[in-house]
């Protein structure tokens, strides 16, 4: 087990499967907080103040790169399953690293 | 259906909900980027979705394909990591599974229209 953890298809996979389990709790949230629209434009707005705290921002920002991450993590798997090139693993796992770290460096620079 | 025929289907099911969200979290990623800069407001983010039927018609795929792929994956975590297999932890699998997707229907309803 020690010497699959060194490989980085073994952290390819536990990122995949974190970010994964994080996004799936998250969802509820997400979909609570706009659902706040039902009880009228001032209700959402009263809520995406709220979410201006440094706190928010931060967990927001984990969030975005946690997507990324998924993302890119889910293209390398689809990639691995349906298309014929093995040789391919650690750059995909690094590719898809660095799209994720990406992802999450606009959108800090965006917010 | 067997039980190994079903874990075809799911397996087949998630890496079709897979392809779809890859387009979708890309809008979605691009969006978020484009909508964040300046700060959100309710007025700007309602704007936006109330200004076509693309955008709940988007949003509503998405909230289908992410329910499905989110409830076969907590399903595969319950069975690797927490050894959880069998009929109620595809019960309670669903039931997450449909009840993301009626929250994530609520929530494109709520911003969608008014």
């Amino acid at each position: 087990m020690k010497r699959a953890r060194n490989h980085p298809g073994w952290w390819a996979f536990l990122v995949h499967r974190v970010s994964g389990i994080a996004l799936a709790l998250f969802l509820p949230v997400h979909f609570l907080a706009l659902a706040t629209a039902l009880r009228g434009a001032d209700a959402l707005e009263g809520f995406l103040r709220w979410s201006e705290q440094p706190l928010v921002i931060v967990a927001e920002w984990g969030l975005v790169t946690l997507l990324a991450a998924h993302l890119a993590g889910g293209l390398r798997l689809l990639a691995l399953e349906f298309l014929p090139w093995r040789e391919w693993q650690k750059t995909l796992a690094a590719v898809a690293a660095g799209c994720a770290l990406f992802a999450g460096l606009v959108f800090a620079l965006a917010r | 259906m067997s039980p190994r025929r079903f874990e075809l289907v799911l397996w087949g099911a998630q890496r079709a909900t897979a392809a779809l969200l890859a387009l979708f979290v890309v809008v979605h990623l691009a969006t978020i980027i484009y909508a964040v800069r300046g700060g959100l407001t309710a007025a700007e983010l309602l704007g936006r979705t109330r200004s076509s039927l693309a955008w709940p018609a988007f949003y509503a795929l998405f909230v289908v394909a992410a329910a499905i792929h989110a409830a076969i994956g907590l399903r595969t975590v319950a069975a690797e990591w927490l050894g959880w297999r069998g009929a109620l932890a595809n019960v309670v699998a669903a039931a997450i599974g449909g009840a993301l997707m009626a929250a994530g229907l609520v929530a494109v309803r709520a911003v969608a229209f008014p």
